[in-house]
């Protein structure tokens, strides 16, 4: 097996490894987010997709790293592979009805800041949404 | 370069499977929940704790994930009810669309209560609506108190907690204040029970509560 063979077959390994076994749910929201792409872009532009910017929550419940990961191993070898995840961080915020304030934290607490009121609404912090697809002409990717 | 605007939710095909068997569940007249924790917890006891309490007084159907077996399932059956077992095969959730392709293979004339007993996993199947009434969380003892601040959206998104293993209290170490408090402070609305399936302390409050809700969303016959 040539060079180019084996990494393949090490890339056709670590998405069967992932489909099989870890099966982590970040792969089920990369898919999700391949067939969004194909319902947006024409079949014959999926090779100029470079990018895809997404939201997402501190408490979506979703590494980016891992959906990164997740998201190259099934492009590689597609028609998208040029394409990136590019994520926005979108931060807990909560608005307490009792002191009419808004609050950040990171644990994901339903809890006012400041007056430690339950009495809150959740501003932001559980997105998972794809905001816009970037494309570039063929011959400026290649 | 072009940019296409989206603005889309990555989940929302699942989202809309999940309004679709919710209107299923609706037209049915019945309530659905889904027990979701992590593997071992006890969901399975409890839910033939459950059986056991309620004895015929419900229709109840059972759909269990697994990602292996269906001795979930089998041990379900023993109690009488009509159970379907999804197997994922390395699947670490439930979605909407195994409900789907499950409600295919079930009876719902009739039924009152349907509980989907999820995959064992307190991560990915907070993400995945499935068109249930509501979540029910299962947290045991013995996986300490700290749980519900390690992951927090299985609890922000569930109706209810499920203190479980209860009875084994002074052998390990968790707080029970400290873990009903860490639960509230992500989801100050959460309806916390106490319960054990080796004394059947709780199991009766538990019962109760839940043929209440039953009865009054839906699934009144």
């Amino acid at each position: 097996m040539d060079e180019y063979g084996s990494v393949r077959f090490l890339r056709c390994i670590i998405v069967v490894l992932l489909e099989r076994t870890l099966r982590m749910h970040e792969l089920s929201v990369a898919q999700s987010i391949i067939e969004i792409i194909h319902q947006s872009v024409p079949e014959q532009e999926w090779n100029q997709v470079t990018a895809i910017r997404l939201k997402i929550g501190a408490v979506a419940g979703i590494v980016p790293d891992s959906l990164e990961f997740s998201f190259n191993a099934i492009t590689a070898e597609s028609a998208l592979s040029n394409a990136r995840l590019i994520t926005e961080y979108v931060p807990f915020r909560v608005h307490c009805r009792t002191c009419d304030i808004n609050s950040e934290n990171e644990e994901g607490f339903a809890v006012c800041d400041k007056c430690g009121s339950t009495d809150i609404q959740i501003l932001s912090g559980t997105e998972l949404q794809i905001k816009e697809i970037e494309l570039e002409e063929i011959d400026k990717v290649l | 370069m072009s940019i296409i605007k989206v603005e889309r939710k990555v989940l929302e095909k699942n989202d809309e499977l999940a309004a679709r068997n919710r209107e299923i569940f609706r037209q049915n007249g019945l309530f659905a929940v889904n027990m979701v924790s992590s593997p071992g917890s006890g969901k399975t006891s409890i839910l033939e704790r459950t059986l056991e309490y309620l004895n015929g007084t419900l229709r109840v159907t059972v759909i269990e994930g697994d990602v292996q077996t269906d001795l979930d399932a089998q041990r379900v059956a023993k109690f009488g009810v009509p159970v379907v077992q999804i197997i994922t095969n390395g699947g670490c959730h439930l979605d909407a669309n195994l409900i789907q392709n499950a409600l295919g293979n079930v009876e719902l004339k009739g039924v009152q209560l349907l509980v989907i007993e999820n995959v064992g996993n307190l991560v990915c199947p907070a993400n995945y609506d499935l068109g249930e009434d509501m979540k029910i969380v299962v947290a045991s003892t013995t996986e300490g108190d700290d749980k519900p601040l390690k992951y927090p959206g299985m609890f922000r998104n569930a109706s209810a907690l499920i203190i479980n293993k209860i009875d084994l209290i002074p052998y390990v170490n968790c707080n029970l204040e400290e873990l009903k408090n860490n639960a509230l402070r992500i989801n100050p609305a959460l309806k916390v029970f106490e319960t054990s399936c080796t004394t059947k302390q709780g199991i009766a409050e538990w019962c109760k509560w839940l043929e209440e809700q039953a009865a009054g969303n839906g699934g009144k016959k």
